[in-house]
C-alpha cells in the first residue's frame, strides 16, 4: 500500500507539470480572452504598443493612501503615483486621459509587468538589485525609508524594541525582507496588501506595521490613533518599473521625470499630496 | 527546473515542513470539532422540536450558501472589531469548523434519515428514551453510512485550510507565498507545495474509496 | 458597528459592481467546466484507452489540490513557462480547471449508477449504443446528477471569492476595499456580502430541489 502511494505521488508530480502546461494553453485560447489586451512582450516597444492601443496601461496601487487609493464613492483612483502616471501618459500619448489604471499589489506587480498586462509599474516600488534582474527601473522619483507604525499608546520606539513582537508586513515587499534582517527576533506576519495589513494592525493582529514611511504616513492620516516611530532605518528609493530592455519606454519615462522636476510641476504634485515641499539633497 | 525545485527545497525545507505541520494540525482539530458540532446540528435538524429544527436548518442553509472566506474573515477581522481578539490559527480553525460542520450535519442527517423509522419506534417502544435510542440504535448504524462522505469532508478540510494563507496563518500555502515572492521562482515553489498537498490528500482519497467499496459490499 | 455609514449608496453600488463580476466569472466558468466535464466523463465512461487513464490521473490530481493553489498556479506560475493570462481569464481558467474535474466525477458516477442489465436489455431490443445512451442511460443518470451538480455550481459561485488573491475586482475584493477604510464597517460589509451570496445560492438550491421532484 505504502509503496503504491509513493509511486502514485511520483506519477502525479510528473503528470502535473505536463498537463498544467497543456491544459493552460488550451484555456488561454478561450473566448473569455477576447477582450484581453494584446500583450506587447519584450520584442515590441511598449510605447508603440500603447500608441496603437490608444492608451497607456499603468499598474498602480488601489489601497495606498496618498500614492494610489481607490475611492468607492466616485470610483476614481487618486494619489501621487497616479499624478506621475498621468504626466507620463501626457508625454507619450499627448493626452493625460489616454491612460488605463490597473490594480497591482506588491506581489502581483512584477508578474503583471512581465506578462504584458501593464506597460509600467508606478506603485511605491523600491529599486533593488534583485528586482533589477527582473525589470528595468527609471530614475528615482521618490525618496522613502522604512519605518514603523504603532498605536499611540505603544511602548515600541524603534527596531530595538521588536524582540518577540509581531511585525505586520506585506507579501512581496522589500520591508518584509529587511525587517527579518534588522530585527531577527521579531515574528513577521505577511498579508496580501497594505489595506489588509493596516486592517490587521487596527485589529491588533500585530504590534506594529512596517513599510515605507510615505505609505505609513498615508495610513496615519486616515487614522490618527497611530504614530510613526523608529525614524528611517533603510533607504527606499522609488522607481518606475518597465519591462527589461524596453529602451524607448525607459527614455520617455526618464525624460518626463526630469521635465517635471525642472518645470516645478513635480514640487506642486508633491506638495499637493504630502503638504510640504520635497527636501533637496 | 528540477534543479531549481531541489534548490528551493534545500533552502526552504524548514518552512515547508513547519507549514505542513500547521496545515495538518488545523485540519485535524477542525475535523474533530466539526464532527462534534455537525452531529449536534444534525440532531437538531431531525429532532421532534420545531424550534430546534428551524435553528438547525437555518444554520446549515446559511453556512453552506456563503463562502468560507467570509466566515474566516468574520472570525479574524470581524470579531476583532468587537474587541474579541483571535489569532489566525484560532480564527482559521473556527471558520473551518463552522463551515465544515454544516456539510457534516447534512451528511449525518441524510445517513440518519436512511435508517428505517421503524427502528426508532421499536427502540422507543422497548423503553429507551429518545436520546438513548439515538445513541445506541440509530447513530451507530448511521455513522457507517456517513463515513465515506465524512472522509471526503476531511479531504476538503485539508484543501480549504489553504485559505489561512490569506490571514498569515503560517500554513503550507502561506509559506509557499512567502518563498515564491522571495525567490521569484513561482512555478517551482508551487509545484513543490502542490506535491505536499497531494501527499496528504491522495492517500486519504484512496482510503475513502476503499472504505466506500468495503462498506457497500458489507 | 456602523451599519448606516457602511451601507451608504456609493458603498452598496460598489459592492453590486463587484457582485456583477462575481456572477459573470461564475457563469462563464460554469458553462466551460460543464462542457469539459461531460467530455471527461464520457472518455472515462467509454473507457477510451490511454485517454481514459490520462483523464483519470488529471481529475484525481486536480480534485486533491486546493483551489487557491490552482488559482495561484494558473496566474503566477504558468507565465514562467510562457502561458500568459490577464486576471479575468486566469480566474475563469483556474475555476474551470478545478470545477470541471469535480463535475466530471459527478457525471461519471451518475452514468455508472444506471443498472447494467437495463443497458443490455436496451441493446438486445435493437437500440444502438447512441440510442441507448440517449433514451435509457442519460434520462436516469441526469436525474441523479442534478442535485450534486447544482451544489457544485453553488460551490463554484462561492469559490469565485478566492480570486481576491489575484485582485479580481469581485464582491469580496470590493468589500475589502470598503471595510479597510474603517474597522466599524467590517461586520456590516461582511454581512451584506454573505447575504448577497446567500440569496443567489439559496435560490439555486431551491431550483435544484424543484427539478429533482418534478421529474
Amino acid at each position: 500500500m505504502k509503496k503504491k502511494v509513493s509511486v502514485l505521488s511520483l506519477v502525479f508530480m510528473l503528470v502535473m507539470s505536463v498537463m498544467l502546461v497543456a491544459c493552460g494553453g488550451k484555456e488561454a485560447d478561450k473566448p473569455a480572452d477576447a477582450n484581453a489586451p494584446a500583450s506587447g512582450g519584450t520584442e515590441k516597444s511598449s510605447v508603440a504598443a500603447a500608441k496603437e492601443r490608444g492608451k497607456l496601461i499603468v499598474g498602480v496601487k488601489y489601497d495606498t493612501n496618498l500614492f494610489g487609493k481607490k475611492d468607492p464613492a466616485d470610483g476614481q483612483v487618486k494619489g501621487f503615483d497616479i499624478d506621475i502616471a498621468k504626466a507620463i501618459a501626457k508625454k507619450i500619448m499627448g493626452d493625460d486621459t489616454k491612460i488605463e489604471l490597473k490594480e497591482v499589489t506588491s506581489k502581483t506587480r512584477i508578474p503583471m509587468l512581465k506578462n504584458g498586462d501593464i506597460d509600467a509599474i508606478i506603485a511605491t516600488m523600491t529599486i533593488t538589485e534583485e528586482r533589477k534582474q527582473e525589470v528595468d527601473f527609471s530614475d528615482v522619483y521618490f525618496e522613502a525609508g522604512q519605518s514603523l507604525l504603532v498605536p499611540k499608546d505603544s511602548s515600541i520606539t524603534g527596531i530595538q524594541d521588536l524582540n518577540g513582537k509581531t511585525v505586520i508586513a506585506v507579501k512581496g515587499s522589500t520591508s518584509a525582507k529587511q525587517i527579518r534582517e534588522k530585527a531577527p527576533e521579531a515574528k513577521v506576519a505577511e498579508y496580501e496588501n497594505y489595506a489588509e495589513a493596516f486592517t490587521a494592525l487596527k485589529s491588533k493582529k500585530g504590534d506594529t506595521l512596517t513599510t515605507d514611511n510615505s505609505i505609513l504616513l498615508g495610513m496615519q492620516k486616515e487614522d490618527s490613533s497611530f504614530k510613526l516611530v523608529g525614524g528611517l532605518f533603510t533607504d527606499e528609493p522609488y522607481g518606475i518599473a518597465i519591462r527589461k530592455g524596453d529602451a524607448e519606454m525607459l527614455k520617455a519615462v526618464n525624460e518626463t521625470l526630469s521635465e517635471l522636476k525642472s518645470s516645478g510641476e513635480y514640487d506642486k504634485i508633491y506638495e499637493n499630496w504630502f503638504g510640504e515641499k520635497p527636501q533637496k539633497k | 527546473m528540477l534543479q531549481n525545485i531541489l534548490d528551493i527545497w534545500s533552502k526552504y525545507n524548514g518552512e515547508y515542513v513547519s507549514g505542513l505541520i500547521t496545515t495538518l494540525q488545523i485540519s485535524v482539530i477542525s475535523l474533530i470539532a466539526s464532527l462534534l458540532l455537525g452531529t449536534v446540528i444534525a440532531i437538531f435538524c431531525i429532532s421532534p422540536f420545531r424550534m430546534l429544527v428551524i435553528i438547525g436548518r437555518a444554520y446549515v442553509e446559511f453556512i453552506r450558501n456563503t463562502p468560507l472566506l467570509i466566515q474566516i474573515f468574520f472570525f479574524y477581522f470581524g470579531l476583532s472589531s468587537l474587541d474579541i481578539q483571535l489569532s489566525s490559527f484560532v480564527a482559521g480553525t473556527l471558520g473551518l469548523t463552522v463551515y465544515t460542520a454544516a456539510f457534516i450535519a447534512e451528511a449525518i442527517r441524510a445517513g440518519i434519515n436512511s435508517i428505517p423509522k421503524g427502528q426508532m419506534e421499536a427502540a422507543r417502544a422497548s423503553g429507551l428514551t429518545y436520546i438513548q435510542a439515538m445513541r445506541y440504535v440509530v447513530l451507530p448504524q448511521a455513522f457507517k453510512i456517513v463515513i465515506p462522505p465524512l472522509g471526503n469532508q476531511f479531504i476538503n478540510l485539508v484543501k480549504n485550510s489553504s485559505l489561512l494563507g490569506v490571514i498569515a496563518g503560517m500554513d503550507l500555502m502561506y509559506h509557499a507565498d512567502i518563498i515564491s515572492t522571495n525567490t521569484f521562482k513561482t512555478f517551482e515553489t508551487y509545484i513543490l507545495v502542490g506535491v505536499f498537498y497531494l501527499t496528504i490528500t491522495v492517500p486519504l482519497s484512496i482510503l475513502v474509496n476503499w472504505l466506500e467499496r468495503r462498506l457497500k459490499r458489507a | 458597528m456602523d451599519f448606516i455609514g457602511a451601507y451608504s449608496w456609493p458603498n452598496v453600488r460598489y459592492l453590486l459592481e463587484g457582485f456583477l463580476v462575481t456572477l459573470e466569472v461564475a457563469a462563464i466558468s460554469i458553462v466551460l467546466s460543464f462542457i469539459i466535464a461531460i467530455v471527461f466523463a464520457i472518455i472515462r465512461y467509454m473507457k477510451i484507452p490511454m485517454l481514459s487513464q490520462f483523464v483519470f490521473l488529471w481529475v484525481e490530481m486536480i480534485r486533491n489540490l486546493p483551489l487557491l493553489l490552482i488559482i495561484f498556479f494558473v496566474y503566477f506560475a504558468l507565465r514562467d513557462v510562457g502561458i500568459k493570462m490577464e486576471i479575468f481569464s486566469a480566474a475563469i481558467a483556474a475555476l474551470t480547471i478545478f470545477e470541471s474535474a469535480m463535475i466530471s466525477e459527478i457525471i461519471r458516477s451518475g452514468l455508472m449508477s444506471v443498472d447494467k442489465g437495463q443497458i443490455e436489455a436496451a441493446r438486445a431490443s435493437g437500440l444502438n449504443y447512441g440510442q441507448t445512451l440517449r433514451y435509457i442511460i442519460l434520462p436516469q443518470a441526469l436525474r441523479r446528477m442534478v442535485p450534486p451538480i447544482v451544489s457544485q455550481f453553488i460551490s463554484l459561485l462561492k469559490d469565485t471569492s478566492l480570486a481576491i488573491i489575484i485582485s479580481l475586482p469581485e464582491l469580496m475584493h470590493n468589500g475589502q476595499v470598503i471595510y479597510n477604510s474603517k474597522s466599524t464597517y467590517i461586520i456590516p460589509v461582511l454581512l451584506l456580502i454573505a447575504i448577497m451570496y446567500f440569496v443567489v445560492n439559496y435560490a439555486l438550491s431551491i431550483v435544484a430541489r424543484r427539478l429533482e421532484h418534478s421529474r
